[in-house]
């Protein structure tokens, strides 16, 4: 057991140290000795947060497969113990090795979500890289960008050396093995990186030129040499039953977010909401062989100790062997003592099923995501659930002993009027009466209780409603106020409750998810004001971010309530996702005529995704 | 069948806090494949119960906690295979049969010894001086401290709870009063101590490593596992 970074006194006086010492259960240890690639990846929000995230423990299994690669792990510091890093000039460190983060080659930032953005500029201060992307030279750590957020990121284009635009396990080999050669050879950073854009995947900002029209949206973007590609395709991992899976992943000492084993049974969604990046960019949707997802399950409780397991996936309904996976996992609960934790699952007979066998009925609830509150806006965001599907399956889950319910709404989708607002209370009205209605008095086990919950919506790069412009923030309060309203005069207004989110956090999440380059100097100047933690709501203070906006002369109306024209080239033009913008476009007039399209498995709508040769894409043509 | 297992946690993990102990020994176990026994419920868990709580940053040889089996193999093979499982800094040392009817170590812990030496990290070292000032500490009819509740402070005389204390080492031993009933912090007589010796207290100058956990009247201590066997 080696030296810890921090000193005893510093460890005695801030919250859970154990965020910070490492040595935990299933960490890789390699001899530094042997190592000629040290990679840093990052996940840049507390421990806790981070540690929950399968695509980290996927990457950190990945990289340190390769032997000369030694990956560790790194998390931004609370802010108790930023301040006292920033005052005795303690640089950010690596958990394995407890090593300063400047001493390692790469520093991989996964992204996944704009509010995140200030907490990268921590880590890079406090690990002393420099910030600017344009400082660094050969022999400072580079720093690449992952995740959903990096199909647009422009906003980060400043502070990163590159982006790898796709499924991690695809083509980092490549990578790595060119960074090899440069750093043992004289070639200089300038053709490392113009090399490096040639990797398919590999966006490497600084060798792209962004020209803008008059009226501030994009002309053209365009490589700055020949020999740089156009547009960059993100990678899907098309061998999804080969590709390795973290079997070992590491086990924290603290209580993490998702403290459980992760099965990852499906990528990718049949769906296609139009609201839902992940949906469109994680196209085809791939699903695991269900009897290695059984093996593995064993062969990760085995190796971890842990007493729960849930799977992973955008929605497991979809997984066509779930009836078997889930029979499976009910054995395990029975025989082994492992706790199922089910994501959420379409409601039918089935499901509340196998619900009913694993969880405490009376304590928990039910969760179905309408997302809007009227047939109409569920149409125009293809959101192919019905009232019907919804009053159906909560008759069946209260007599199946159920009485609290769970319902996602978003507000501020395209097209919501003061009706579609007002069907959010209604529909938790006529739930909480098909439940008074379904069981006879002394049937009932209490009070129903109808937990609605809105979030607004934040139109996304690569959906239908990327073209989408958002409302502004005192009419996202007007509406959540009106729906309030509403909840307050219906019947059974005692057994509904409604809460909603943050507006300001909203907006800016519509600034940065679809941004451009000229933003980064503002995230710069909201993180000097001394902004870290915007995603959590006792640290997001939004002066800071007005403060910014106004000094940078940037118009907040121009990102997200501006209409945009079917033909407007987007600042992420030159990322091709697969799915193509000719589809997108479609949608987004199919939403705007309220015309459903149908799942993938029930029609194939020529989205683009094929290009990927597998997937959902060749399901239907492999069983023929 | 009831065991009491015998462990130490040292090192690094001196950082992690009792309940995240716990936790680990909850996975180490399943790991460890040993055939524990769970409640019933939606939710089982393992049956099993810390004799006392550990503050965080302190190091001890001397932890134990009592679980509930289905069945046993011998104390050596659950010891390794739990050792072959646990993280570095955690080890088991001692593994007894307790007998059906016994009490949970909780409830019978009655002292601790502790060795509190210099950390490393400290430039000073004060350790001389307060071994010198301990007969004079001692022979004062009482050794009051500051006692801190929620709602006020008050005056309180720990001496009673003092059961021995000398130089020892490289530092000071003491054996101290714990569990239930009485229970004397370490840092409280390092505190007092200092006072005593005129010297600034400063708590993270000190490691302070836990010996053995015991129970028993003061004047025939037992560690814990004596009160089972071996198998």
């Amino acid at each position: 057991m080696g030296k810890l970074a921090l000193k005893e006194r510093i460890l005695m006086n801030i919250e859970k140290p154990a965020r910070y010492i490492g040595n935990e259960v299933n960490i890789v240890k390699k001899d530094l000795d042997d190592i000629d690639i040290r990679f840093a990846i990052c996940f840049p929000d507390v421990y806790e947060i981070g540690m929950s995230y399968l695509g980290i423990q996927i990457l950190y299994d990945f990289f340190n497969r390769r032997n000369g690669t030694y990956c560790e792990r790194v998390y931004s510091p609370w802010p108790d113990l930023d301040a006292i890093m920033r005052k005795e000039d303690i640089p950010l460190f690596s958990l394995e090795t407890q090593s300063p983060i400047s001493d390692f080659d790469w520093l991989g930032i996964t992204i996944q979500y704009e509010m995140c953005y200030t907490n990268i500029l921590q880590v890079l201060e406090l690990s002393k890289i420099p910030i600017w992307a344009k400082d660094r030279k050969k022999g400072d750590t580079l720093v690449i960008g992952g995740g959903p957020c990096t199909v647009n990121p422009e906003p980060l284009s400043d502070f990163f050396d590159m982006f790898y635009i796709g499924e991690g396990e695809a083509s980092y080999n490549e990578l790595l093995d060119l960074y090899k050669i440069y750093k043992e050879s004289d070639m200089t950073k300038e053709d490392f990186l113009r090399k490096a854009a040639n990797i398919p995947g590999i966006y490497v900002p600084s060798l792209y030129n962004v020209i803008y029209k008059e009226d501030g949206t994009v002309s053209e973007i365009n490589p700055i040499y020949d020999d740089i590609p156009k547009t960059i395709k993100w990678q899907a991992v098309m061998d999804f039953n080969d590709v390795p899976y973290p079997m070992k992943p590491v086990v924290p000492y603290i209580r993490a977010t998702q403290d459980r084993v992760t099965l990852e049974i499906m990528r990718g969604c049949i769906r296609g909401c139009r609201f839902c990046q992940a949906g469109m960019i994680y196209r085809p949707t791939r699903q695991k062989n269900v009897d290695m997802l059984k093996k593995y399950a064993r062969i990760m409780l085995d190796n971890t100790g842990y007493e729960e397991i849930s799977l992973s996936s955008l929605s497991s309904s979809d997984y066509e062997k779930l009836d078997e996976l889930l029979s499976f996992l009910i054995e395990l609960r029975d025989n082994d003592h492992v706790n199922v934790s089910l994501p959420s699952l379409r409601i039918d007979a089935f499901s509340l099923d196998v619900m009913s066998k694993v969880q405490d009925i009376k304590k928990s609830s039910l969760t179905f995501a309408a997302e809007a509150g009227t047939q109409r806006l569920r149409d125009v965001i293809n959101k192919g659930i019905t009232e019907e599907n919804l009053l159906n399956g909560s008759r069946d889950a209260f007599l199946g002993g159920w009485n609290k319910v769970k319902l996602y709404f978003m507000m501020g989708l395209p097209t919501e009027t003061d009706d579609d607002l007002l069907g959010i209370a209604e529909l938790a009205e006529k739930i909480s009466e098909v439940y008074y209605e379904t069981l006879p008095k002394e049937k009932r086990n209490g009070r129903v209780m109808i937990n609605a919950s809105s979030s607004y919506f934040v139109p996304k790069p690569f959906t239908p409603f990327q073209w989408a412009p958002m409302i502004r923030p005192e009419e996202f309060t007007r509406r959540a106020y009106f729906v309030k309203d509403a909840f307050a005069r219906q019947l059974n207004k005692k057994s509904l409750k409604f809460s909603y989110h943050d507006a300001d956090i909203t907006v800016l999440e519509g600034v940065f998810a679809r941004g451009d380059r000229r933003l980064g100097k503002l995230i710069y100047d909201v993180y000097k004001k001394g902004a870290i933690y915007d995603a959590w709501t006792e640290f997001f203070d939004i002066e800071r971010y007005k403060e910014a906006f106004s000094e940078n002369n940037i118009d907040i109306d121009f990102y997200i309530t501006r209409k945009r024209a079917d033909d407007e080239i987007f600042p992420w033009e030159h990322i091709d996702v697969g799915v193509s913008k000719k589809f997108l476009l479609k949608e987004w007039h199919n939403a705007k005529a309220g015309v459903v399209t149908p799942n993938c498995r029930m029609k194939c709508s020529g989205c683009g995704a094929a290009v990927y040769k597998g997937g959902v894409c060749f399901e239907a043509k492999n069983q023929v | 069948m009831k065991l009491r297992i015998k462990y130490e946690k040292t090192g690094v993990l001196r950082f992690i806090g009792h309940l995240d102990i716990m936790r680990l020994f909850q996975k180490a176990i399943r790991r460890a494949k040993l055939d524990v026994a769970y409640s019933k419920g939606f939710s089982p868990h393992q049956i099993i119960s810390f004799a006392a709580p550990m503050p965080l940053g302190m190091t001890s040889e001397g932890e134990y906690f009592d679980g509930e089996f289905n069945s046993v193999t011998s104390a050596e093979d659950m010891m390794n295979r739990l050792n072959a499982v646990l993280p570095e800094g955690v080890k088991v040392h001692d593994i007894v049969l307790l007998d059906d009817k016994a009490k949970p170590s909780m409830a019978i812990v009655s002292a601790s010894d502790y060795y509190i030496y210099k950390n490393e990290e400290c430039e000073n070292d004060t350790l001389d001086i307060l071994n010198q000032s301990i007969d004079l500490m001692m022979s004062k009819p009482a050794v009051e401290i500051i006692k801190k509740t929620k709602s006020k402070e008050e005056l309180s005389d720990i001496k009673p709870l003092i059961y021995d204390i000398k130089p020892y080492k490289e530092g000071i031993y003491m054996l101290l009063a714990s569990g239930s009933k009485d229970n004397l912090k370490p840092e409280l007589v390092i505190e007092a101590l200092c006072k005593e010796a005129g010297v600034f207290y400063n708590r993270y100058d000190y490691m302070i490593h836990r010996i053995e956990t015991y129970m028993g009247e003061r004047d025939k201590l037992e560690s814990l596992s004596c009160e089972g066997e071996r198998f």
